[in-house]
């Protein structure tokens, strides 16, 4: 095989193994159905054979090759829309919908891992080319993990702390810590939630986190991601069952409260604890001069 | 696409003893004997009307479609 034989193939190999990395790290932002797979690898392969066969076009001076990566980009971003509309889609039937700050975050990262995937590639065929494939496989390998680094992004674990509190009733007031959650007319559904219900207060660990947690986007993902992983009792029409979280006007904290079919309190702060902090939510008031200000 | 009315009363509950307290508008009022009865209408009607039912703490009930 010749020298640009060995490149476009470690190239592309390493590309797509690193989507199929990504795919396999992030297992609770993806929908998980089989076709989905398919997709994601097949746009992962092409997003890698455009790299890879970036390097090879330019030493052979065929500079026009370059304008083929602006189509990758169109292509890319045809992903973000893809997924925004499948899972825009499946919301309308979700009883604890992820909202539409969660799956923009989500259509990102898929349009973003192309760009990876790409990246990935070109570097290990730039490496493979100039200096041979064990090196140009290291430099994928590196870059993989580079890039898997940098993109990993906060979660609330990080930002905010999660303390249990039991839930508790002033009248027909749903409370959490000091937080009213709703109200709850019916007698049973007070006896069941005292006996089954659990609640956090998660509070945030700087007034970065405070803002953060503020987003409505925000506290709906978390609410999403337990609900997902803890289980729902919320059923169509009954509404006394609908996971909530609410904020302390005063303190910025969130106080959460869910009926959970495991009932479990580790595994519920687990669980919010690994939610990932959204991009569109994240604000950083303490980076600007009135933000660090305000802040005492 | 389907269109639907949130966030209004749908019905009110009322004890016996609070009447005053409502006056029949746009959300019909049922009239209730006791605390028994009003929870089980409560029950009834939020199941079917799909709504939550809130107390007011002051024996009166409604169904809101949230």
């Amino acid at each position: 095989m010749n020298n640009y034989g060995i490149t476009l193939v470690v190239g592309i190999t390493l590309g797509f193994l690193a989507r199929l990395f990504m795919l396999r790290s992030d297992y609770r932002q993806f929908p998980g159905y089989p076709h989905g797979y398919v997709t994601h690898l097949g746009l992962g392969l092409i997003a890698a054979a455009l790299g890879a066969v970036a390097v090879p076009a330019l030493v052979e001076k065929e500079y026009t090759a370059v304008t083929f990566l602006a189509l990758a980009a169109q292509q890319f971003r045809s992903i973000r829309d893809m997924e925004r509309q499948s899972l825009a889609e499946l919301e309308e039937l979700a009883l604890v919908p992820r909202g539409k700050d969660y799956i923009e975050g989500i259509a990102r990262v898929f349009e973003s891992r192309s760009y990876l995937v790409m990246g990935v590639s070109l570097a290990t065929s730039l490496v493979t080319f100039f200096t041979g494939w064990p090196y140009g496989i290291l430099a994928g390998i590196v870059v993989m993990f580079i890039s898997g680094y940098l993109m990993k992004g906060k979660t609330i674990g990080d930002i905010a702390e999660v303390i249990p509190s039991k839930p508790y009733f002033k009248g027909a007031l749903l409370m959490v810590d000091n937080v009213v959650i709703m109200n709850v007319g019916l007698a049973e559904s007070r006896e069941k939630i005292l006996k089954e219900g659990l609640g956090v207060v998660i509070k945030p660990k700087d007034d970065n986190a405070r803002a953060t947690l503020n987003s409505i986007g925000q506290r709906q993902a978390i609410l999403q991601v337990t609900a997902s992983l803890l289980g729902s009792k919320k059923e169509i029409g009954e509404l006394d069952w609908t996971p909530l979280a609410r904020k302390d006007i005063d303190t910025g904290k969130i106080a959460l409260f869910i009926l959970p079919v495991e009932p479990d309190i580790e595994p519920l702060i687990k669980a919010i604890k690994l939610t990932p902090v959204l991009e569109s939510s994240k604000v950083n008031p303490l980076q600007s001069l009135p933000g660090s200000q305000a802040a005492d | 696409m389907d269109v639907e009315l949130k966030q209004r009363i749908l019905a009110l509950i009322v004890l016996d003893e609070a009447r005053d307290r409502v006056s029949p508008g746009e959300a019909p009022a049922f009239y209730v004997k006791t605390k028994k009865e009003q929870e089980w209408l409560a029950l009834v009607m939020s199941r079917t009307l799909m709504a939550m039912a809130h107390d007011l703490e002051n024996g009166v009930y409604m169904l809101v479609k949230h």
